[in-house]
């Protein structure tokens, strides 16, 4: 059957990419905007052999997930604000028990329950810093419907690859909007799936990395017994309290991801070659990053954009190479505080001009918002 | 009777168990897996997921797949497991503080799913783990860490909550009562949809000593004489049933578990 183009929403193609990726398990509680990722997953994931859940709360959707993909399936959760604050603890088991999942977070306005449910982007450094414990995870943002299914599917292969858990830090705007979009073939993209222990079952150790650095997973039900815990442990997944133990665990998770660093860090780039002005920009704000760029060409005005596809681990190098080219840098971002401002700030230091555009009251970043920074 | 005695099931090199002298958890863990020996439980196919107390420990000490989660939250991580591979055996281990007071809503939520895990829910009236502080199952007027003058509020009945909720399968018993322990837990492992076992048992260390009962004796000694039969309680009028609780089991039914009920939908689901 070839597919052909249809109008989508975005939080359809978040389900559509994670069923097309392998993802046969879908643990959520209803929250807009996130909701409809919910409902798409209770209409498809009985038909392709998954199981849809509905948890009593994200604290449970996110064990439930954790559990599942033990089991050896492939598994995601959805939510917003809120349900992403529940989800905390049991998203720092994941990262601890080196569990591959999938969590999207549609940021929402905040603080607390805030300006439910107008769109934000004010949940970045919760995103990276958000549990308890010295951690790191992997953060894609999407800023087109397109993008939503490609980087969901980006994200289960990340995942995967790195039994880590992997954010889609998406947005109300990229989530609720509908573009044309024509799913791709089976095949077309490349899907992964965790790397499973080939030593005999006496030999395995579930925590312990083999030479490319990352530990195979195998699945409860097969004819390997595995201990899994968050708690200190040492490669049989053992309890394990010494220092020693804890040092070489705790840099273990930190590693894995630095050594793999250039292929989890994606951006894209738009008129980056000859231009004055850097807009860096990530998920629906990218969109009238690009509109003010194109703007301000016809005044003479050389802008370019940098799109934070990953927004963690942050593209430092790829950010502090453009930015060499030029004066000024603009960051656009749906928040007060200026949460990839700070970053920004972090990577080039005190010289260039770094001006921010933020909005936190609910409404979308225009071009013009944009635009009045830069001319 | 059989004469299994569940040591294969036991990870030698884990001992000595953590557990303090008179402690009820050795108890338990020892029914647990002599239940697990006579019906034949594979390393393999069973999965003991544990949370967080001092009987939350008790994945450290038992050979099959264990996942060890965080603190109340047992129940939700069992229930993805399950729910993506009915054919594993899933037990899980909690405490009264991590089952039902923490993690009270996963307990209601699971039953009332009726998803086909076995929960045993060891019950010595208070958080042992963190230093004897009182739990939802503490009872009223008793002394605890947190209690000093007495616990203001009243404790839940954790039975009596699952069959509500709609366990398949509900008992009680205490260490005390030791072969009615093992056939409770080996029924509820072998019933199809939610199984709860509550385990009375003494935390000698904080809540006996809190309450005059500070030797392990005399802590099982208050099993013996406060567990006692359905008929037993309903014979006592008001006043004389206080302090004393039902022994036995308390539900056994049939209804359809979430995963035979999922096969449903799904069949549903391919037809439309
Ligand atoms: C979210 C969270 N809150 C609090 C704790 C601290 N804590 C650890 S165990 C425990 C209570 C244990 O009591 P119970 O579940 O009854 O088990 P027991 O130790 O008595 O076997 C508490 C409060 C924790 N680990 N996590
Ligand atoms: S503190 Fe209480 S529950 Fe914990 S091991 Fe000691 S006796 Fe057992």
């Amino acid at each position: 059957m070839v597919e052909t183009a249809k109008l989508i929403q975005g939080n359809q193609a978040i389900a559509e990419g994670a069923i097309y990726a392998g993802a046969r398990f879908f643990a959520g509680y209803p929250i807009t905007p996130s909701s409809e990722v919910a409902e798409e997953c209770s209409r498809r994931m009985p038909r392709v052999g998954g199981v849809y859940m509905q948890m009593e709360d994200e604290i449970a959707s996110m064990g439930a997930i954790v559990g599942a993909s033990l089991a050896g399936v492939k598994s995601f959760t959805a939510t917003s604000g809120p349900g992403f604050s529940l989800m905390q603890e049991n998203l720092g088991f994941a990262v601890m028990a080196e569990v591959p999942c999938v969590v999207v977070n549609v940021q929402r306005s905040g603080p607390s329950t805030g300006l439910a449910t107008k769109p934000a982007q004010s949940d970045i450094m919760q995103v990276r810093w958000g549990r308890h414990g010295d951690q790191i995870v992997i953060a894609l943002s999407p800023s087109s419907v397109k993008e939503c299914f490609d980087l969901t599917v980006q994200a289960f292969n990340l995942s995967e690859k790195f039994r880590v858990p992997v954010i889609l830090a998406a947005d109300e705007i990229v989530a609720h909007m509908r573009e044309n979009f024509t799913p791709p073939a089976p095949g077309e993209l490349q899907v992964i799936d965790r790397k499973k222990p080939t030593v005999p079952p006496e030999q395995y150790k579930p925590f312990e990395p083999e030479s490319d650095g990352i530990a195979p997973l195998a699945a409860y039900g097969s004819e390997y017994v595995f201990h899994v815990t968050s708690s200190m442990h040492g490669p049989e997944g053992v309890s394990n309290n010494n220092p020693a133990n804890a040092t070489w665990k705790v840099s273990q998770l930190h590693k894995k991801l630095e050594l793999y660093r250039d292929e989890i860090v994606l951006t894209k780039t738009f008129d980056v070659e000859d231009m004055d002005i850097l807009l860096v920009a990530f998920g629906a704000v990218t969109r009238a990053a690009r509109a003010a760029a194109v703007e301000a060409r016809k005044t003479g005005i050389k802008a370019g954009v940098l799109q934070l596809v990953t927004v963690w681990p942050f593209p430092d190098r790829e950010l502090a190479q453009l930015a060499g080219r030029v004066k000024t840098v603009v960051v656009p971002e749906m928040n007060y505080s200026g949460q990839v401002a700070g970053e920004v700030r972090r990577v080039l230091g005190p010289d260039p001009d770094i001006k921010q555009v933020n909005k936190f009251n609910g409404q979308i970043i225009t071009p013009q918002d944009i635009l009045k920074a830069i001319i | 009777m059989s004469h299994a005695t569940g040591l294969k099931y036991l990870k030698k090199d884990s001992l000595p168990l953590m557990w303090c002298s008179g402690c009820g958890n050795g108890i338990v863990l020892a029914a647990l897996l002599r239940a697990f020996e006579e019906l034949g439980y594979g390393n393999h196919n069973t999965v003991v997921v544990t949370g967080i107390g001092c009987w939350g420990k008790a994945d450290d000490y038992i050979t099959t797949n264990a996942l060890h989660t965080t603190h109340g939250r047992a129940l939700a991580f069992a229930t993805g497991i399950k729910a993506v591979n009915p054919k594993l055996n899933v037990v899980v281990l909690m405490g009264d503080g991590d089952g039902v007071t923490i993690g009270g809503n996963h307990f209601i939520h699971a039953a009332r799913r009726n998803i086909d895990l076995t929960a045993i829910v060891v019950n010595n009236c208070n958080y042992g783990m963190t230093g004897g502080q009182f739990s939802a199952t503490t009872p009223a007027d008793s002394f605890t860490s947190t209690t000093a003058y007495g616990n203001p509020e009243r404790e839940l009945d954790i039975c009596a909550l699952a069959g509500v909720a709609g366990a398949n399968y509900v008992a009680r018993g205490t260490v005390y009562h030791g072969r009615a322990l093992q056939n409770h837990i080996k029924e509820a492992l072998n019933k199809k949809g939610f199984s709860l076992v509550e385990v009375v048992s003494p935390c000698p260390t904080h809540f006996g000593r809190n309450n005059k009962m500070k030797s392990a004796v005399n802590m099982l000694r208050w099993l013996k004489e406060k567990g006692v039969t359905r008929e037993e309680y309903e014979r006592m009028t008001g006043p004389e049933k206080n302090g004393y609780f039902v022994i036995g089991k308390l539900a056994d039914r049939n209804a359809p578990d979430f995963n035979t009920r999922y096969e449903e939908i799904r069949a549903r689901a391919l037809g439309q």
